[in-house]
């Protein structure tokens, strides 16, 4: 097995505090300066990281607040009103704050040049610029949640947000509308960067599959963002300026919002959930130690999620008085979209078939999403078909239904990617044995909380509302087992924060390549010097090429060079 | 990348074109054609929108991975504006459908 530039070749207990030997994109230099005016893409996207989790756990903390209201079928812990905002702030955070920036502008800042051999994004000030505007936006946001609130839900449906809510409906849009034009800088910088920074002999089918994730992703970011943006500003200008958009009052039409949202929010999901995917590809390659079966299938089917996801949007509108006709066709695109998410699914499991599998705490999180995102996506054809979607429809089963994706999918993906990745960012290991067992906790925890809500949901409790009939004894039991799992999903979370703030110091020094994995990045030191690679790698090899684990003890994983391909001296373990 | 050097006559001359279009609005907005006033407003708006695009914007002298770039942008319009429209327009044979299916059920009764 090769190491690079100056990191030991074996894991080794590092004394308390100790720096890294080698120097390197954390330590180059120090200040707050060196942070907050960084164009290092390394740098900018552990800026996000700080930032994201901030918003993750305070949109945590208003998930919490529902579930304790909704123990008791009484609506007695808060007001309706009340309760109306607790939703609205927590599916805004989550949704615009947290989901859709997480993977792309964490890892796929820090991965997307590293994976392809590139020193740096192709505009490093524009990714810097993107990390003030998101914050931008996420502070005006704050300010609206706070001062004020919202009570819109985070769909901020007209003609309620237009006309009747008195919430701080524009401010909170206007927090979204500024943070759209981070995602879109992120796109564009992904989309530029992957097209024209591929090191010699990266060609596009050399590309591992999370860079097609993201490539898809950054399409949607691109052609989706700014429907959003203008509906949002159309929104603000009837309120303002009573200019008959969406009311009907004024000659408007409310579908009309429906159509323009839908036609940016469900590509949305994809954002969410594209580069989960693209995660898991990397992970159950890496921990079955095989190729990924049909590698142009899984990559294009990234691409045709992204283009057939704009093709659906109608199918949230099948209630909204939405023609029937327009329906049917809606439906029947939406049973198509899932093919190519189908085709992923059987490639991975195709994948595993026969590999020499291990069960490490990521392959543990990418395990849980192929599983969870099967529930996930099957009940989404239950709600795609017209018929049963009138009974379900603005039920707990569509509730059900999305944090199966969002949460089972989504976010399994993003801690599974924090771990396998953490070596590379940090230069530590995480300590695993922790690790595996929280991924249990969240599991249990996830799949305690929302598998009831399907049940709930199916037998008539509505979303957004925050009481429900006493005289029906089984619904708070379903109830109270989801606030149960959502406490023990809450304690799942806090687990990893603990142990991987306690490993940037104390957990034991990473190797280059501790899995050992066969991409680009792992072929620099952990954590990387600040230019990536000490001289422009040349790609030789396939994206995956994989053995056995026990071949690879002996002859390295796939055909990683003999060397350091950055031309520095690997060493022998000690501190050069 | 995008070095070429537009000669200022080419940007005076789309200018005046604009301007023309604009006048040509204004006067064709003053006359009634029927049907035909949403296709003329609209068939003026366009032309306008493509001289800018193509002139002022630079696209006309861009590489084609920049015209693939605007044409998926204006694909991906029309496909948000086809796919609502295709909402509204079908509504009214949902009317036609449930008049015609309830005539015969409340003879029957
Ligand atoms: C792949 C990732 C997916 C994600 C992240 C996702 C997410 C969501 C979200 C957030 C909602 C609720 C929106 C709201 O009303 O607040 C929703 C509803 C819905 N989803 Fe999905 N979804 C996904 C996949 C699918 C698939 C594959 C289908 C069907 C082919 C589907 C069909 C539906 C339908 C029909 C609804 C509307 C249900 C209703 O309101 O009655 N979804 N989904
Ligand atoms: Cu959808």
């Amino acid at each position: 097995m090769s190491t690079a530039v100056g990191a030991p070749a074996t894991p080794i207990d590092a004394p308390r505090g100790v720096r890294f030997p080698h120097v390197n994109y954390l330590n180059a230099n120090y200040g707050i300066k060196s942070w907050l005016l960084t164009l290092d893409h390394k740098r900018i996207a552990l800026l996000y990281l700080a930032s994201v989790t901030f918003f993750f756990f305070l949109g945590g903390v208003y998930a919490i607040a529902i579930r304790l209201e909704l123990m008791t079928p009484a609506g007695d812990l808060v007001e309706s009103q009340t309760y109306n905002k607790l939703f609205t702030h927590h599916g805004v955070l989550m949704v615009f704050f947290f989901l859709i920036p997480s993977i792309p502008a964490i890892l796929g800042n820090f991965l997307i040049p590293l994976m392809i051999g590139a020193k740096d994004l192709a505009f490093p000030r524009l990714n810097l610029l993107s990390w003030y505007i998101y914050m931008a936006g996420g502070i005006i946001t704050l300010w609206a949640l706070l001062s004020g609130g919202v009570d819109t839900g985070w769909t901020f449906y007209t003609p309620f947000s237009t006309t009747f809510s008195n919430g701080y409906v524009v401010a909170a849009g206007l927090g979204i509308f500024v943070n759209g034009f981070s995602s879109i800088l992120t796109g564009l910088n992904f989309i530029v960067t992957i097209h024209t920074m591929r090191a010699p002999g990266m060609t596009w089918f050399r590309l591992p599959l999370f860079i097609w994730a993201h490539y898809a992703t950054s399409i949607i970011f691109i052609l989706g963002t700014p429907v959003i943006a203008i509906t949002i500003l159309l929104v603000a200008l009837e309120r303002l300026a009573r200019i008959g958009i969406f009311d009907p009052a004024l000659g408007g039409d409310p579908v009309l919002f429906q159509h323009l949202f839908w036609f940016y929010s469900h590509p949305a999901v994809y954002i969410m959930l594209l580069p989960s995917m693209g995660i898991v590809s990397e992970v159950i390659a890496t921990f079955s130690r095989k190729n990924i079966f049909g590698y142009t299938f899984v990559a294009f089917s990234s691409i045709a999620i992204a283009v057939f996801g704009f093709l659906v949007w109608g199918h949230h509108m099948f209630t909204s008085s939405q023609s029937i006709y327009a329906g049917m066709v809606f439906s029947f695109i939406s049973y198509a979209v899932a093919i190519p998410s189908a085709v992923k699914v059987f490639n991975w499991t195709a994948t595993l078939y026969k590999g020499s599998i291990s069960y490490d705490t990521p392959m543990l999180y990418a395990l849980a999403f192929i599983g969870l995102f099967l529930i996930g996506g099957m009940t989404g054809l239950f709600l795609a078909a017209l018929g049963l979607d009138v009974h379900v429809h603005d039920t707990y089963f569509v509730v059900a239904h999305f944090h199966y994706i969002m949460v089972g999918g989504a976010l399994m993906g993003y801690l599974g990617g924090m771990h396998y990745w953490w070596p590379k960012i940090t230069g530590r290991m995480y300590p695993e044995g922790w690790a595996r067992f929280a991924a249990l906790v969240i599991f249990v925890g996830f799949n305690l909380t929302f598998f009831p809500q399907f049940l709930l949901g199916y037998m008539g409790m509505p979303r957004r509302y925050h009481a429900y009939p006493v005289d029906a004894p089984v619904w708070q039991v379903l109830h109270v087992m989801s606030t149960s799992g959502a406490s023990i999903m809450g304690v799942g979370m806090l687990i990893p924060m603990v142990y991987f703030i306690w490993s940037m110091r104390y957990g034991k020094f990473a190797t280059a390549n501790p899995w050992p994995a066969t991409g680009l990045e792992w072929r620099t030191a952990s954590p990387p010097p600040t230019e990536n690679f000490g001289t422009t790698p040349v790609v030789t090899w396939e994206a995956y090429e994989f053995r056995p684990m026990e071949e690879t003890e002996v002859i390295g994983p796939g055909d990683t060079p003999a060397q350091p391909i950055d031309g520095m001296q690997p060493t022998d373990g000690k501190n050069p | 990348m995008s070095e070429h050097i537009v000669p200022r006559k080419v940007y005076f001359v789309v200018f005046g074109a604009l301007m023309v279009l604009t006048a040509l609005t204004v006067f064709a907005a003053n006359i009634d054609f029927g049907v035909l006033n949403d296709v003329i407003a609209m068939t003026i708006a366009v032309t306008k929108a493509v001289l800018v695009i193509l002139f002022f914007m630079h696209v006309r002298y861009g590489s084609r991975l920049i015209m693939l770039v605007v044409v998926a942008g204006f694909f991906w319009l029309a496909i948000l504006m086809v796919l609502t429209l295709s909402d509204y327009n079908s509504r009214k044979w949902v009317e036609q459908r449930v008049r015609q299916s309830t005539i015969p059920s409340e003879a029957g009764r």
